[in-house]
Parts: C-alpha cells; sequence; structure tokens
C-alpha cells in the first residue's frame, strides 16, 4: 500500500485579453461584431452614470439604501452578453449593469430602491430572477432552473452571480457540488471585487484564487481579468456555449474591485485605504474598453461626448418618470397584494380592519 | 452618569465583560475593524486585538457552529449576526444542537453562547432587514430568546446574558439603536433573564408589550392618561422565553382589560402567547376582549409602505379605547 500523491487534472485557468494599459492580446482577441462592441460601451457608461445618479438620489434622501456596482460594469456585462433571451440569470445585489442589459428599466432600479414592491419586477418578461439579498442563496436557484432546462431537453442556461465573500456559504458550495454531479447548464459568476463590506479577500479564503474552489468538485473554472471587457466575455462565451452542449458548469472567478462604499450605508474609510483605491483607478474597465474601441476606429472623443449627453438624457428621463410613479404609488393597502395567491381569510379580516383604520386615521398621515 | 445610545450601551457590555473574563469572544462578520455595521462591536478590536474580535468568513452556519464548540471547551462566545434576516443559514445549529446539547449530553455540556442580532423595522432598510421573527426562537426548548427596549436594560441584559449558562438569542432593535440615550452607570448593572418588569403603573388598563414597540406603546399610554383620563398599567417583556406571566397576569387580575403590541406577524407571535395565559389565568378576570396591535400576517413591505405596517399610536390607541368601551 504506498503512499503517493494524487494528481489531479487541474481546469483551473486564468485570462487577461486588453490589459491595464489598453494593450491587446491579439492572438485571444473574441470575435465581437463592431454593433456588440459600442452596445456594451454603451451599456457601461450608462451603468456607471446611473450608478453616481443613484448615488446623487440616495444623499439627497430621495431614495434608500443600495450596492453601488461603479468599476464592475466589465465582470457583469461581459457575463451577460452572450446570453440569450430565453437564457436565465439570477442576480445577487450589485448586477444592476447586468439587469438593464437583460431588460430592467432604469425606472424600477429607482422604485425598488426608492421603497416601493413595485420595482422588483421586470416591465419586460424575460427570465430573471428578482435581486437576492441573501448571500449566495441565488446559486442554488440557478442549479436547479438548470436542472430543469436539462430535463425539458432545451440548450438554454442558467447564470448566478455572487461576490468574492458568498464563496464562504454553504449555499455556493452545494451549488458547485450538484452541478458537478449532474452536469447542469449552470455557469456561476463570481465577482471577486476584493471586499465583502470590510473582510478583505484574503481574510475571507486561504484559496490563493476563488476559481480554484471549482476543482474540488471537478467542473472547469476560470480566474478572468474582470475589468477587461474582452476576458470576460470570451470566458462566459466559452462557458455558456458548453453548457448548451450538454458539458455542464462552469465557474467564473472575475477579478477586480468595488471601488465604492459597500452599500450607500458603509464607510469604507475605517478598513481600506484611499492608495488601495487609487492604485485600481488606473484599471478602470471603460477607459481601457475606450481606448481598444478608439484604436479599432470605431470609437472616438467627440461619439463618446455625444453618448455622454444622450446617456445623461435617458437617466434624467428615467429619474423624471420614476419620481412621478412614487408620488402616485403609494396606496398602502397594496401592501397585502401578492402575498398568496388568495388572502387567507384570517389575513383578509387583518386587511379589512386596516382599511377601516386607514378611513379613520391615515387622513393624519400617518401611513403613508 | 453618563447618557448614552442602546449601541454604545451594547458596547460598553461586552468591553466590561471582555475586561473581566478572557473566555468572553466576539466573532462575527465585520465585527473586527469595521465596527459591526451598527458599529455595536466599535474599538473591541483594537483593545483586546483579532483573538477576541473575531472577523468570520461570511457564513452564519459556520459562525454559529464554531460559537457551539466554543462554548463547549468553555469560552463565552458572542456571536452577531449581521441582521437577523439573515439567521436562517444558523437556524438549524441552534435548533439541532445549541438548544439542545446539555440535554443530550444529560447535563455533561452546556452551550453557554449568545447570538446577536438586529431586528425589526423602521430603518428603511432593504428586503431581509426588517422583520420580526422573535417566534422561530422562542418556541425552541432549551433556548432563551431577549429583547431590550433601551440602553439601561440592553446593557444589563446582555451582561446577563453573557453569564447565562445557556444559550441565548439576543435581539436588538434597530429602529432604538440611536433613536434615544439613556443614563447608564459606569459600574456593571445585570438584570435577570425571565423577568419582565412594570413600567408605568395604572389601573385601567394593562398594555404589554416588548423592544423597539415600547416606545409607540409608551407614548399612547400618556395620551391615554392625558387626553382620556385611562391610567394604564404598562409591562415591558424584556424576555420572550422563558415567558414571565407573572406582572402582566397580576396587572390585568387588577384592570380586567389588556392589549398586546408586536410587531412581529399577529398569528403564532408572542402575542397568542400572551393571550393564553391571560386565558388560563385571569379568565375570571377579563372584562374584555384582549387586543393585539401587530404587524399583519403578511411579508412587511418596502419602507415606502413600512409605516403602515408597523403598528404606531394610532393604531393602538384606536385598540386601545375600543378595549375601554367594550
Ligand atoms: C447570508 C447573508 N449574510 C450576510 C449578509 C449581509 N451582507 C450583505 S452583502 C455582504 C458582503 C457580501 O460580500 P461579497 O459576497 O463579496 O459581495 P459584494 O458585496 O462585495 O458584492 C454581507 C455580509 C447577507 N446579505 N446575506
Ligand atoms: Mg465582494
Amino acid at each position: 500500500m504506498p503512499r503517493k500523491k494524487i494528481t489531479i487534472p487541474s481546469k483551473v485557468e486564468s485570462l487577461s485579453i486588453l490589459n491595464e494599459k489598453g494593450q491587446l492580446d491579439k492572438t485571444l482577441e473574441p470575435d465581437i461584431p463592431e454593433e456588440l462592441l459600442l452596445k456594451l460601451h454603451r451599456a457601461m457608461v450608462l451603468g456607471r452614470r446611473f450608478d453616481e445618479r443613484l448615488l446623487s438620489l440616495q444623499r439627497q434622501g430621495r431614495i434608500g439604501t443600495f450596492a453601488p456596482i461603479t468599476g464592475q460594469e466589465a465582470s457583469q456585462l461581459g457575463a451577460v452578453a452572450p446570453l440569450r433571451d430565453t437564457d436565465w440569470m439570477a442576480p445577487s445585489f450589485r448586477e444592476m449593469a447586468a439587469e438593464l442589459w437583460r431588460g430592467k428599466a432604469m425606472e424600477s432600479v429607482i422604485l425598488a430602491y426608492g421603497g416601493y414592491n413595485e420595482g422588483w419586477p421586470d416591465e419586460k418578461e424575460h427570465n430573471d430572477l428578482p435581486v437576492a439579498i441573501p448571500v449566495a442563496s441565488q446559486v442554488l436557484h440557478a442549479l436547479g432552473i438548470a436542472w430543469a432546462m436539462k430535463y425539458r431537453q432545451k440548450d438554454d442556461v442558467a447564470m448566478a452571480f455572487l461576490g468574492d465573500g458568498g464563496t464562504s456559504e454553504g449555499d455556493f458550495h452545494e451549488g458547485l457540488n450538484f452541478a458537478g454531479v449532474y452536469q447542469a447548464p449552470v455557469i456561476i459568476i463570481c465577482q471577486n471585487n476584493q471586499w465583502a463590506i470590510s473582510v478583505p479577500r484574503s481574510k475571507q479564503t486561504r484559496s490563493k484564487t476563488l476559481a480554484q474552489k471549482a476543482l474540488a468538485y471537478d467542473i472547469p473554472g476560470i480566474q478572468v481579468d474582470g475589468n477587461d471587457i474582452l476576458a470576460v466575455y470570451a470566458a462566459s462565451k466559452e462557458a455558456i456555449d458548453r453548457a448548451r452542449a450538454g458539458e455542464g458548469a462552469t465557474l467564473i472567478e472575475n477579478v477586480t474591485y468595488r471601488m465604492m462604499m459597500h452599500t450607500t450605508a458603509d464607510d469604507p474609510k475605517r478598513y481600506r485605504t484611499d492608495k488601495e483605491v487609487n492604485a485600481w483607478k488606473k484599471r478602470d474597465p471603460i477607459i481601457r474598453f475606450q481606448k481598444y474601441l478608439i484604436d479599432k476606429g470605431i470609437l472616438s472623443d467627440k461619439k463618446i461626448n455625444t453618448l455622454e449627453e444622450d446617456v445623461k438624457a435617458e437617466i434624467q428621463g428615467a429619474v423624471d418618470n420614476a419620481e412621478a410613479m412614487m408620488k402616485k404609488t403609494i396606496e398602502p393597502m397594496d401592501m397585502f397584494n401578492h402575498a398568496y395567491e388568495e388572502l387567507p381569510p384570517y389575513t383578509e379580516q387583518q386587511r379589512k380592519e386596516f382599511e377601516e383604520e386607514l378611513a379613520e386615521i391615515g387622513k393624519e398621515g400617518n401611513h403613508a | 452618569m453618563p447618557k448614552v445610545t442602546m449601541v454604545q450601551a451594547l458596547n460598553m457590555a461586552l468591553r466590561q465583560e471582555m475586561e473581566k473574563d478572557d473566555r468572553v469572544i466576539i466573532l462575527g462578520e465585520d465585527v473586527g475593524l469595521d465596527g459591526g455595521v451598527f458599529r455595536v462591536t466599535d474599538g473591541l478590536v483594537q483593545e483586546f486585538g483579532e483573538d477576541r474580535s473575531v472577523d468570520t468568513p461570511l457564513a452564519e452556519s459556520g459562525i454559529v457552529g464554531m460559537s457551539i464548540g466554543m462554548a463547549l471547551y468553555g469560552l463565552r462566545p458572542v456571536c452577531e449576526i449581521q441582521f437577523s434576516g439573515f439567521s436562517y443559514h444558523n437556524f438549524h445549529q441552534i435548533e439541532n444542537h445549541a438548544a439542545r446539547l446539555r440535554w443530550r449530553s444529560q447535563g455533561r455540556f452546556q452551550v453557554p453562547m449568545v447570538l446577536r442580532t438586529p431586528y425589526g423595522g423602521g430603518v428603511r432598510a432593504l428586503e431581509h432587514h426588517s422583520e420580526s421573527r422573535e417566534t422561530f426562537w422562542s418556541h425552541i426548548p432549551g433556548l432563551k430568546m431577549v429583547i431590550p427596549s433601551g440602553p439601561r436594560n440592553a446593557r444589563a441584559l446582555l451582561v446577563s446574558a453573557i453569564r447565562d449558562p445557556d444559550p441565548v438569542i439576543f435581539y436588538e432593535g434597530k429602529a432604538i439603536y440611536r433613536a434615544f440615550r439613556e443614563e447608564v452607570p459606569e459600574e456593571e448593572e445585570t438584570m435577570p433573564i425571565g423577568q419582565s418588569q412594570r413600567v408605568k403603573e395604572g389601573k385601567d388598563l394593562t398594555m404589554i408589550s416588548y423592544g423597539a414597540m415600547m416606545r409607540p406603546t409608551l407614548q399612547a399610554a400618556e395620551t391615554l392618561q392625558e387626553k382620556d383620563g385611562i391610567e394604564t398599567d404598562v409591562i415591558d417583556l424584556l424576555t420572550i422565553s422563558p415567558m414571565d406571566d407573572t406582572l402582566f397576569v397580576e396587572s390585568v387580575q387588577k384592570t380586567g382589560r389588556a392589549l398586546v403590541v408586536h410587531e412581529a406577524p399577529r398569528t403564532l407571535g408572542p402575542g397568542a402567547e400572551i393571550v393564553s395565559r391571560l386565558v388560563e389565568k385571569a379568565f375570571y378576570y377579563l372584562e374584555a376582549p384582549v387586543a393585539r396591535v401587530t404587524g399583519f400576517d403578511i411579508i412587511i413591505p418596502l419602507f415606502s409602505r413600512e409605516n403602515a405596517y408597523l403598528p404606531n399610536v394610532h393604531r393602538i390607541l384606536r385598540a386601545a379605547r375600543k378595549v375601554m368601551s367594550s
């Protein structure tokens, strides 16, 4: 009975195509049509500017707490860009740009952060799940959806997002393990933005990479430069194609950075240095991509300016619409909607009592 | 005596217990440098080091399971679950182990741990950050469930919880973390777990509440006194489980009328137990049906409608007047 090393073939890789200086590795450049490149660029700028606008709305008390996405535009847009409408996405709470890409209206985002449940469902009839706040829980839902897709013999896929902190939760590991066991068409995107609130990536796990977590479950894992949209796109597309072809799940670790506070309730000065933040500013995903597009001859400073104006107007329109809706949508009775398909009798009785109360005391403005 | 918020009072309790007893260890997500997202553990890592205020990876079942192990080995872990909405990941560790190990080992082991966690609405938060699910925990035999209502009793009860030989779930009302200050003595103070308190004396109506709902309850009591001439006897439960019924039963034997206020959903909320005890022990004294002003049996809505969901002074007054007139 000799004692020897077990060698496990590693399916763990890393990928970078467009480096920090905007230099391109030609051999790895994905074949993305110009139109899609420009659409992605626009979505990145829109995501960034909308994030900034949400922050100012929050600071003015016009919406509540939210989780900014600034710095993570490439990491999420590159991932969802190769999805089809019939695919499903299960976001966490930091995928606003990806959600807009998939068809969510900015109005809905504002409404939800403004404290209106009406903002949760999507305008567009597609298959994405609502935001999941309990960290990593959504990985299992995506896995279940993927299992069902396979059962129904569809070539669709499910994509779940989570953060670096999320890889510590049992749900994440259970999701990866099930995905491996069932060879389910699920793509798990881990946006490693280096922080889980105040806990740095280095304290979250002793593993050198998050991608290597895939190794234990024998599914492919890849660590991607998450601020390089070409690399994120390429890795995601490969994983999606494999999943569609019946070759199972992939874990993608997008190495990126949370440029802003965790949420608007957080003060990052307590736990991280400006120096670190500034170092990451140099790796800005938008600037890098713009350089690539300009070098390619399909973008110019002038076009960027026009785009910025355009995006600004679009955001303003959405803010105006959403605020108008919020003014109208304050019927407190609506909180009884959607609890059940049919309200149980005793809850219905509570609803009626509340209606009476409202008639009596709501006038004093205490119920809105 | 310094006037402090509940956050500061809780911090004081932790600091004093940590100074005194090196078995007391804090652990949880962001409890170190960040001082907890509500700053209850602020400064403790600087004062006591990373072995006493331990930042954990993001995993609630891990935090609670580890706390159980630490407690079994003789430490006094005080773990923080960032929001009670995320404590269901660790529910099984509490129900299956923390609450049972004394019993399962037939007294050989004990699990003297505290699980602190913010609960309740009123802070314009995201989903899962506003619920009041004390019933989940108060239904578990072998476990204690405490909910303070202000800085002074929070400080004293937390000290008692840390010293308690049984596992304690300690709910902290987010809405009252910083809402008001109270004088809290520098000297050590404890308060017995499992004892309610009378905070206002009156002969007409018994009002029973706890936690963040004590404020609107007391405000309503004042209005009833001033505007209606109704004298209320107000009981602060403080411990939900094991529930102390001595004060409120005795009170209802005097007043004949009772009203319960909590923000948890009505069905099988703590009010259901209170009313049952009254039926068992004060039935013949009751002069009117007992009223419950509670959260509705629906999920608490996002914050634009949160005030409609949460019991407020108006709803309490309306119910109190109804009880008085029947
Ligand atoms: C199960 C659970 N525990 C705790 C929280 C509170 N919380 C919200 S986000 C967060 C950190 C998440 O870090 P990470 O997974 O890296 O995602 P990021 O916020 O960086 O996008 C924590 C602890 C939560 N939402 N869910
Ligand atoms: Mg993170």
